[in-house]
């Protein structure tokens, strides 16, 4: 069962539109809110004046974040990377002082969505406009200060350099350094679906139904108590079918806290369902880094330090895990490479944009990008081909479990494994001579190909280590496994899938352990009445520490019944053997119980051995004792039409390793999703900010989310090198893709403009961008974009 | 204002608002939630459904514009508990994952292999510009497209909802 291409069970109900996202909910005299938002990027809200609005058919009510200051608390960040870290209040509704477009300023309530929003269209809003802070670079400087009250745009500095000494040294003894620097654009996660809230308030028994849009139902209910002042006992989160997340969704947002808030007010049903702009403005972003990355090598092109410093954009304010994104990529600045000294140091700042906080891959898709294009850079310097230097430099397989100089313990890997592969998929000689003949005759469009030998650090999250990068929760995960008593059995799970097909996978690990029809293992999740614990799905998490609980819930579940059938069957549980959903005597093969008959047994609880409690169930809260490090090689294949700039993505090869495969459909289809949003990262995607702080791409028509057409096929393979951290042996997919996918397209691209002289291109590597830099390398007008 | 129109076979007149879209028609007059809106400017395909045989953005009409026409909605395109072989195909191919792009893509592709019933790859991906997806990398959306074209009219599964 394990390993085979199961179809997913989730697909019938998604194919035929019997699947119900939030915004499907059809609640009986549910009020409908929307939201005025400020235009300005930065300014003092002088007055708002509601009698507009409030005058119009169907308004209901409308609020100022002065009127219900008293309702709610500040929105949670749950990540205060240091003890000194500055974080500005968030109000769910803005008082006095918008920071960002998209800042909510006040809130309409009516009976039906139009109304709501033409009632929010006639709210006047006076401002006063203040200098706003863009440029992260600028911000560091403090010449214009985001919150007057910090003082200060800087949020924190975290610094990791193990030993200062060692890396000062490899630096003044190197043969060969890079320095380079690179700019992560802000990308804007764009998920199908736009976020929604709906709150079903039970006034007089005090209950509350939060139905939402979200990847963490079981901390948001946590947060909505804490925020809201409303006892946990009295929430239940929970998140119906939701249209993709990318992180995008693993948050507490303003909207929640507000529809709760009113629906405790009115004593009545309320409504949100996000418009793409809002989505744009209000939603969080990623990415928004600017990284300094230094290599000091030896003769041989051999890695000696690796130092770092970054600028990230946290933002107008702090989300639920913004200041912790940078450390997640800040232990991986070494990538697969054997690097003996390390230093890695990030300033944090905020801007008048919308906040930041985790995106496809968080913090590990920005550290991948650094080395792997600094690598390309090395292997320049030292003149040797791209693949021979990362083999000079891959930890070997004999060297696992292998401590970095950052302080971690990478668990298995097999680098020049993945290599390989990648190399002989693509036909990497051919390729490299075909862009040799095309250089040669100085062909219009030149070839590129880019290499990525990404890993990634998932499986969120030790709590220990948790606790040492003062994260405020843990990173354990829930599982109840019981066999009813008609044999069937239900699955418990605190993982919260959104597209990942959880209830596949967790049905078939339950499944193959049992030895039963996965079509007899139901899955329960994403409702905190019926999965009362859980950490929920991010961090490419759910499998390695989801899935894990499962298959031990299991394990439990099965030793109970093992007990229960050397009562019945009046053997030691020693001589009992178990298969295909029934134990028997060992030598006595017709001497056996099923595991349905036990279940029932247990049910009736009419012979049980003493002691043994009723039923055929067991709970697990596992906690993983390490990360999962998955790993592999991209590599893409681009044609740059020198003339136009255009760059057409003609094939991208992948390997990947995420240990043992529970089902290879889903994953290969996480890794073609995933490289596809780190494609966009490198050609398409970028959230542009004017100088104002005006977000330019607030809609689909701007925001370039790619389709069909823009991409190939991809040509993918695997290796499997298991993990040793967890009994399935499993690592996890969920932002493979994204992770490798966006340094092999722009070494592509650059490894094609190499002849003309040009050594980096910003993302997105748009036409006028690639123009531009071919043509200030031919000696025309100079460009700004680009550094040749 | 009354429009009337046939929404999956069955012939309905309502009151509405002029203003009232399509898509807000269907999904809030009609209760037909299978049709989803993922953007507010025509970009994304979340929301196609076909009139009168095309695939449409159901929020690029008023659903006043629709009166008289003759509408195929997620709901309706499976023939009872058979589903049709281009979501049959999707399901075989994996050619989703969260979901929401998937009615207004499977509606987009029978469409698509309506006008060109043997498409090349390059048509497929042409042919679906208009649907974004943000879970599959359209990878597997146009293997499923591409087997669809292969497959036997009526070669559905029985039992939607069946496990296998």
């Amino acid at each position: 069962m394990i390993g085979s291409r199961l179809r997913r069970r989730e697909d019938p109900a998604l194919l035929t539109g019997e699947a119900r996202f939030v915004a499907d909910l059809n609640v009986p005299g549910a009020l409908h809110l929307a939201f005025v938002r400020s235009t300005a990027p930065h300014a003092r809200i002088t007055n708002i004046d509601l009698s507009a609005a409030t005058a119009m058919p169907g308004v209901v009510a409308a609020y100022t974040g002065a009127e219900l200051k008293d309702d709610w608390a500040p929105l949670p960040c749950a990540w205060p990377v240091t003890a000194d870290m500055k974080s500005p209040p968030h109000l769910p509704l803005a008082v006095g002082k918008a920071n960002h477009v998209g800042d909510a300023l006040a809130v309409v309530v009516a009976t039906s969505e139009y109304l709501a929003r033409d009632a929010a269209d006639a709210v006047v809003v006076d401002y006063e406009p203040l200098p706003a802070v863009v440029d992260i670079e600028d911000a560091v400087t403090d010449r214009v200060v985001v919150h007057e009250d910090l003082g200060t745009n800087v949020s924190y500095v975290w610094e990791l350099t193990p030993d200062k000494d060692a890396v000062d040294t490899a630096f003044a003894g190197a043969a060969h350094t890079v320095s380079e620097r690179y700019v992560q654009q802000r990308l804007i996660p764009a998920a199908m679906e736009p976020r929604g809230v709906v709150v079903v308030p039970q006034p007089f028994g005090g209950d509350y139904t939060v139905y939402s849009a979200t990847q963490i139902p079981h901390i948001l209910k946590v947060m909505l108590a804490l925020t809201a002042g409303i006892d946990e006992t009295r929430l239940r989160v929970i998140a119906p079918s939701v249209g993709g997340g990318f992180g995008s969704k693993l948050n507490v947002y303003a909207e929640e806290v507000v529809a709760l808030a009113l629906a405790r007010k009115l004593r009545q049903p309320v409504r949100w369902v996000e418009e793409r702009t809002e989505a744009a403005q209000a939603t969080i972003q990623g990415r928004g880094q600017v990284q300094y990355i230094e290599l000091a090598a030896d003769a041989g092109g051999r890695v000696t330090a690796v130092r770092v410093r970054l600028v990230a954009d946290m933002g107008a304010y702090l989300q639920l895990v913004t200041p912790g994104v940078p450390l997640l990529g800040g232990f991986l600045y070494s990538g697969v490479y054997d690097v003996p000294a390390y230093s890695f140091t990030c300033t944090s700042v905020f801007t008048n944009k919308t906040p930041t906080d985790a995106y496809r891959g968080a913090g590990r898709p920005e550290a991948t990008y650094a080395i792997e294009r600094a690598m390309d850079a090395l292997a320049a310097e030292v003149g040797v081909d791209p693949a021979e230097i990362r083999r000079r430099n891959f930890i070997t397989p004999d060297r696992f479990p292998y401590s970095s100089a950052a302080g971690l313990v990478y668990d298995s890997g097999n680098f020049g494994g993945a290599l390989d592969s990648s190399l002989s998929l693509v036909g990497y000689e051919e390729l490299r001579a075909e862009q040799a003949a095309r250089r040669e005759r100085g062909d219009r469009v030149q070839l590129g190909i880019g290499l990525s030998s990404y890993f990634e650090m998932c499986g969120l999250a030790p709590s220990r280590v948790l606790a040492s990068l003062n994260y405020s929760a843990g990173g354990w995960e829930a599982a109840t496994v019981r066999v009813l008593p008609t044999g069937k059995v239900q699955v418990v799970t605190g993982t919260s899938p959104h597209g990942q097909g959880h209830e596949t996978s967790w049905s078939m690990i339950v499944a193959d352990r049992l030895g039963i029809s996965p079509d007899d293992v139901d899955v329960l999740h994403s409702d905190t009445a019926m999965a009362p614990y859980g950490m929920d799905t991010y961090g490419s998490r759910s499998l390695s520490v989801g899935g894990t609980a499962v298959y031990l819930a299991t394990e439990r579940v099965l030793d109970k019944a093992r007990k229960l059938a050397a009562h019945q069957l009046e053997v030691a549980e020693e001589d009992l053997e178990y298969a295909s959903g029934s134990f028997s005597v060992r030598g006595t093969p017709e001497k056996g119980v099923p595991l349905a008959g036990l279940a029932f047994e247990a049910f009736t609880a009419h012979n049980l051995p003493e002691g043994m409690e009723p039923n055929l169930e067991a709970s697990t809260h596992w906690d993983p004792p390490n990360f999962t490090f998955p790993f592999g090689t991209h590599i893409a294949v681009v044609l740059v039409d020198t003339e136009t700039g255009g760059v057409r993505l003609a094939r991208y090869v992948a390997t990947d390793d995420c240990g043992n495969q529970i089902n290879p459909l889903i994953v290969e289809g996480q890794v073609h999703g995933g490289i596809v949003q780190g494609v966009a990262q490198a050609l398409w995607e970028e959230a542009v900010y004017d100088e104002d702080g005006n977000l330019q791409s607030a809609s689909l028509l701007d925001y370039l989310v790619p389709s069909a057409a823009e991409v190939p096929s991809f040509e993918t393979a695997c290796t499997v090198t298991p993990s040793p951290t967890n009994p399935l042996g499993v690592k996890g997919v969920g932002e493979a893709g994204t992770i490798g996918a966006a340094p092999a397209v722009m070494n592509a691209v650059v490894d094609a403009l190499s002849p003309y002289g040009i050594r980096d291109i910003t993302m997105p590597a748009s036409p006028e961008r690639v123009w531009r830099a071919l043509t200030a390398a031919a000696g025309g007008s100079t460009s700004t974009e680009a550094r040749p | 204002m009354d429009v009337s129109m046939t929404i999956n076979g069955s012939a309905r007149t309502d009151t509405i608002e002029p203003r009232l879209l399509l898509v807000h028609y269907l999904r809030e007059v009609a209760g037909l939630t299978g049709t989803n809106i993922g953007c507010d400017t025509s970009s994304c395909g979340a929301c196609t459904v076909l009139v009168d045989g095309e695939s449409v953005k159901s929020c690029t009409m008023l659903a006043a514009q629709a009166d008289g026409a003759d509408i195929t909605t997620i709901e309706g395109l499976a023939d009872g508990d058979r589903m049709h072989p281009v979501q049959e195909a999707f399901r075989e191919h994996h050619g989703l994952q969260c979901g929401y792009c998937t009615p207004g893509m499977v509606l987009a592709a029978v469409s698509l292999l309506s006008e060109i019933p043997d498409p090349t790859e390059a048509q497929v991906r042409e042919g679906l510009e208009g649907n974004l997806c943000r879970c599959t990398g359209y990878h597997n959306i146009v293997k499923a497209v591409l087997a669809a074209a292969k497959a036997p009219a009526g070669a559905g599964s029985a039992g939607a909802g069946a496990r296998s």
